[in-house]
């Protein structure tokens, strides 16, 4: 009995680490995104797997793996082999960057500043909007619940928090003590914090918690493509944010699994036209000019700032999400 | 007090008519025996029903695609495989550790038998938390291990290492009570009678204990295949190679795909139900050996 449960035992790590073998074979990528890109990167991915193959006779598998996004940039930081990071802010990547995964410059090293497609931030409320919500300062009335993730480990939740300051600024004549007031009155009405875009979306959607949904513009789509758009719909507020969610392929993993190739045609592809158009087909706005406008009766209108108003991201994190940060006192302030 | 009155003054105290003296009343039983049952239905066979009801709400088609889709396949062999090392290792530390803490006397045996119970008083997020800060890329063996080209963590043996600290506890919790109260006479019998040590333990101290062993083996197979926090930590959620059955169906929950997410909840839920079938079979059909066994 003792001999075979070593034995079995035995198996059972030999294959463990065959497992981990076959992970470094040389046509297997990971991508380490953020939360909503999901569907868009499974079609991506069967695409440009076909487009490899054509091109070089060799199949290709693309894993996913999909999480807030400053979480994901933790993970990759602690060792996750990501060949590329398609994350929702530069921040992140600067974050990896600074650990020697890749250059610091990486942001220059493909076009757009490495977005290759963009979003926005919008409002998701119930169907007929009860509440009235067309702007942001309806979020700050009380008795109007907003759910948006946690700043900490989300992307998308850094755009929301910004993109409510600069409404702020612009509001009160760019005076920052106010914008902070109206930023912390907004958290006040905030009854959980999900780790993830997703987390919120599915917190809102299913469980039905809130008022109304801080959203990418691309999630915001897709939940009325999933759940109707009898049950939710989407306010445009007046001013919003640029949010450009980059790329990069992390040099230090590809480098020593032997994948920078594929790893760079595969970003490569996403500025292609077949590339832009299944990123538009799932709700982000494409670069590429021409399918722009082609697509542009989809996305609203929206007057946009963009993160160089706050100096770039390594400043706006610095200042409001930095540990003892803008954020951490006012949501501390505010419980 | 009733049964001492019984007793002293059988006669002169006569018992109501409908109630023993040793029993409540018929209506205080009943309401416990409804509420016991209600409690029951309302927080575990419901929830129960539910998943098997959501998971089959397109139809056994349905179903039957989302358990056998590449990426369910991938979790649920993952979560065998994880099982398959985490339970035996288990087992194999569970009898040394009650061994030694049951038949032998030496310092520090209190300590011991706090830090077999640790994993249960730690939250599952600090015993995935751990394996990152030792095994990560900054953690102490990171960086040495990732130039020998051992990965650790969100791979296969990191999701190992960390169920194995979750599920540490079963077997020897399971062992260590049973072995104490059993004493070690039997086995310095079987000595003195000139059997040697793995005689002994095959054929005095396995037996004794094998039902113990059976029950900490079944729970800790249990939680190995369910446990969601720890794995979590350690995963890397790259799906279709660490994803283990749990981290799916969260996964699976988070993409609006819910009859999916429920299909694979659904077989989870039957490995639990298969397990308390054969906890509940043993027990029916060895009962009196097991009663024997623990007194």
């Amino acid at each position: 009995m003792s001999l075979r449960r070593l034995t079995l035992l035995a198996a059972g790590l030999t294959m463990a680490w065959l497992g981990v073998a076959a992970a470094d074979s040389k046509d297997t990528l990971l991508n380490v995104s953020y939360d909503p890109t999901r569907e868009f990167y499974v079609e991506f991915n069967k695409a440009f797997a076909k487009k490899w193959e054509a091109e070089t006779g060799r199949a290709l598998t693309v894993r996913q793996s999909h999480g807030g996004s400053g979480k994901q940039a933790r993970s990759v930081i602690d060792g996750l082999d990501a060949d590329i990071v398609t994350l929702a802010l530069g921040y992140d990547i600067d974050a990896i960057a600074d650990t020697g995964l890749l250059p610091k410059d990486w942001q220059s090293r493909l076009p757009n500043n490495s977005s290759p497609y963009t979003s926005t931030i919008v409002f998701l409320v119930k169907k007929g909007n009860p509440k009235g919500i067309k702007d942001w300062n309806d979020l700050v009335k009380p008795g109007v619940q907003v759910i948006t993730p946690n700043p900490k480990t989300s992307g998308g939740a850094r755009w929301n928090y910004l993109a409510a300051w600069a409404y702020a600024l612009q509001a009160n004549g760019g005076d920052e003590g106010k914008a902070k007031e109206f930023v912390a009155q907004l958290l006040k009405n905030v009854p959980v914090l999900d780790s993830g875009a997703r987390g919120a979306t599915v917190t809102f959607t299913q469980r039905e918690i809130g008022d109304v949904l801080l959203a990418w513009e691309n999630e915001a789509y897709l939940s009325l493509q999933e759940f109707g758009a009898d049950k939710f719909e989407i306010v445009v507020p007046s001013l919003s944010i640029l949010a450009e969610p980059p790329v990069a392929v992390v040099d230090k993993v590809v480098d020593r699994k032997g994948t920078r190739k594929v790893a760079e045609a595969y970003l490569q592809f996403l500025y292609t036209r077949e590339g832009q158009e299944i990123a538009a087909k799932n709700f982000y706005r494409p670069r590429l000019p021409e399918l722009a406008s082609q697509y542009a009766g989809r996305f609203a209108d929206v007057k946009l700032v963009t993160i160089d108003q706050f100096g770039g991201w390594r400043a706006a994190q610095e200042k409001h999400f930095s540990d003892g940060g803008v954020f951490d006192q006012i949501f501390q302030k505010g419980r | 007090m009733p049964a001492d009155t019984s007793i002293t003054a059988p006669v002169s105290i006569p018992v109501p008519p409908g109630r023993s003296a040793l029993t409540e009343p018929t209506w205080v039983r009943a309401l416990l025996i409804v509420g016991a049952l209600l409690f029951l239905a309302l927080f575990l066979l419901l929830p129960l029903v539910a998943v098997f009801a959501e998971a089959l709400r397109r139809g056994f088609g349905a179903y039957w695609l989302a358990l056998t889709e590449p990426d369910a396949v991938a979790a649920i062999k993952l979560t065998l495989i994880v099982a398959a090392v985490s339970v035996p290792a288990n087992l194999l530390f569970g009898v040394v550790a009650s061994w030694c803490v049951a038949k032998f006397d030496f310092r520090g045996k209190n300590l011991l038998i706090t830090l077999i119970d640790l994993p249960f008083s730690v939250s599952p997020v600090i015993s995935g938390l751990i394996y990152v800060l030792l095994f990560g890329m900054n953690g102490f063996f990171g960086s040495y291990l990732r130039d020998m080209g051992v990965q650790i963590i969100f791979a296969v043996p990191g999701l190992v290492l960390a169920t194995i600290f979750v599920t540490f506890p079963f077997v020897a919790r399971e062992l260590i009570p049973l072995m104490q109260e059993q004493g070690s006479d039997e086995e310095e019998a079987a000595l003195v009678l000139g059997a040697s040590g793995w005689q002994t333990f095959w054929r005095v101290t396995i037996p004794n204990i094998k039902w113990g062993l059976l029950y900490g083996v079944l729970l800790c197979n249990a939680r190995a295949m369910g446990e969601f926090g720890a794995v979590s930590v350690v995963s890397g959620h790259v799906r279709g190679e660490t994803n283990t059955m749990p981290l799916h169906v969260e996964i699976l929950y988070n993409e609006y795909n819910f009859v999916a997410a429920f299909a694979v909840a659904s077989l989870l839920a039957m490995l639990a139900l298969v397990t308390l079938v054969v906890k509940t079979a043993l027990e029916w059909r060895f009962g009196d050996e097991l009663a024997a066994s623990r007194h």
